[in-house]
């Protein structure tokens, strides 16, 4: 697989497994209790499972496979631009809600997140034939 | 497609029903005299459909198509990957009786079960990550 894939499922490797750990500590707490700060990493949990793995792991795939010209990917700077983008917002939305950070912080996550997904679809959608076009 | 890859995807699938099927029980609660534990299904819904099936039918195609690990072990060790396939269905169905079981019923061994679904499946985490990780790799 291309580098930029490499990267997005490595990242979203690691992603999952601190999910899984928060996952596995808020499922313990839930069945017998650890300590109250327990439910402070639910934010982390939805938002590395959801985001930092899903859909990283997404991102990686369709980069390495959707259609290519020969060997080209197309421009690939837009895809780059996503996987920083993605993982500054992730990291965000989850200290603002450990740190209490100033509450403009989240909604400047979100916005980066938002930023990803547009980048990686101004990277993607060339590589998506028109309807018309016949295909290969 | 190789078997332990159909075992994760048919698997998979069944989630997504069970999944639906708890939706259907959730939003017939407040119309039908239901067991007060389908109220404890919310959070249950939910990872069936994203443990259930999503994660699982990400481990089975991940298995099949990633680049290989080495001509040895194409596929990495087989025996992580039925580990990984058992350790993340017996965790979550262990989850799905005991989770809402805990909201009706006093009895403390549901909270134990609770820490083993929770324990098992963080494992299948951890298993499928060791047996992926070296399978990710730039060509
Ligand atoms: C891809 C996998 C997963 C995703 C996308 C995911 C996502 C989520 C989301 C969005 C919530 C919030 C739901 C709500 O507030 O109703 C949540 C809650 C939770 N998750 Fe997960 N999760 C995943 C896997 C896991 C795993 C493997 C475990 C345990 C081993 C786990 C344990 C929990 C617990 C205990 C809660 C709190 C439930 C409650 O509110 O009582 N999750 N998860």
């Amino acid at each position: 697989m291309p580098r930029l894939s490499a990267w997005f499922v490595r990242t979203a490797l690691l992603y999952l497994g601190l999910g899984f750990t928060f996952g596995g500590l808020l499922l313990a707490n839930k069945g017998v209790p650890l300590h109250p700060l327990t439910w402070r990493l639910l934010p982390a949990h939805i938002e590395f499972l959801l985001f930092g793995w899903t859909l990283q792991l997404v991102f990686g795939v369709a980069f390495w496979i959707l259609p290519r010209w020969q060997t080209q990917r197309g421009d690939v700077r837009p895809a780059w631009v996503a996987l920083l983008l993605v993982n500054t917002g992730i990291w965000l939305v989850v200290l603002t809600a450990w740190l209490n950070w100033p509450a403009w912080v989240l909604p400047g996550g979100r916005l980066l997140e938002a930023a990803a997904v547009i980048a990686f679809a101004v990277h993607a959608w060339p590589r998506i034939k028109p309807w018309m076009e016949t295909t290969d | 497609m190789p078997p332990i890859t159909r075992l994760f995807v048919k698997t998979s699938l069944l989630y997504l029903v069970a999944a639906f099927g708890a939706g259907v029980l959730l939003a017939l609660r407040p119309l039908l005299p239901l067991p007060a534990f389908v109220a404890g299904l919310s959070p249950v819904y939910f990872h069936l459909f994203m443990v259930g099936w999503v994660m699982q039918i990400i481990v089975g195609v991940a298995y099949w198509m990633f680049p290989k690990w080495s001509k040895l072990l194409p596929r990495g060790h087989d025996g992580l990957a039925l580990a990984t396939y058992a350790l993340l269905n017996v965790g979550l169905l262990l989850r799905v009786i005991a989770e809402p079981a805990q909201t009706v019923s006093a009895w403390p061994g549901w909270g134990w079960l609770i820490v083993l679904a929770a324990t098992l499946q963080w494992l299948a985490g951890l298993a499928f990550i060791a047996n992926t990780w070296p399978r990710v790799k730039e060509k």
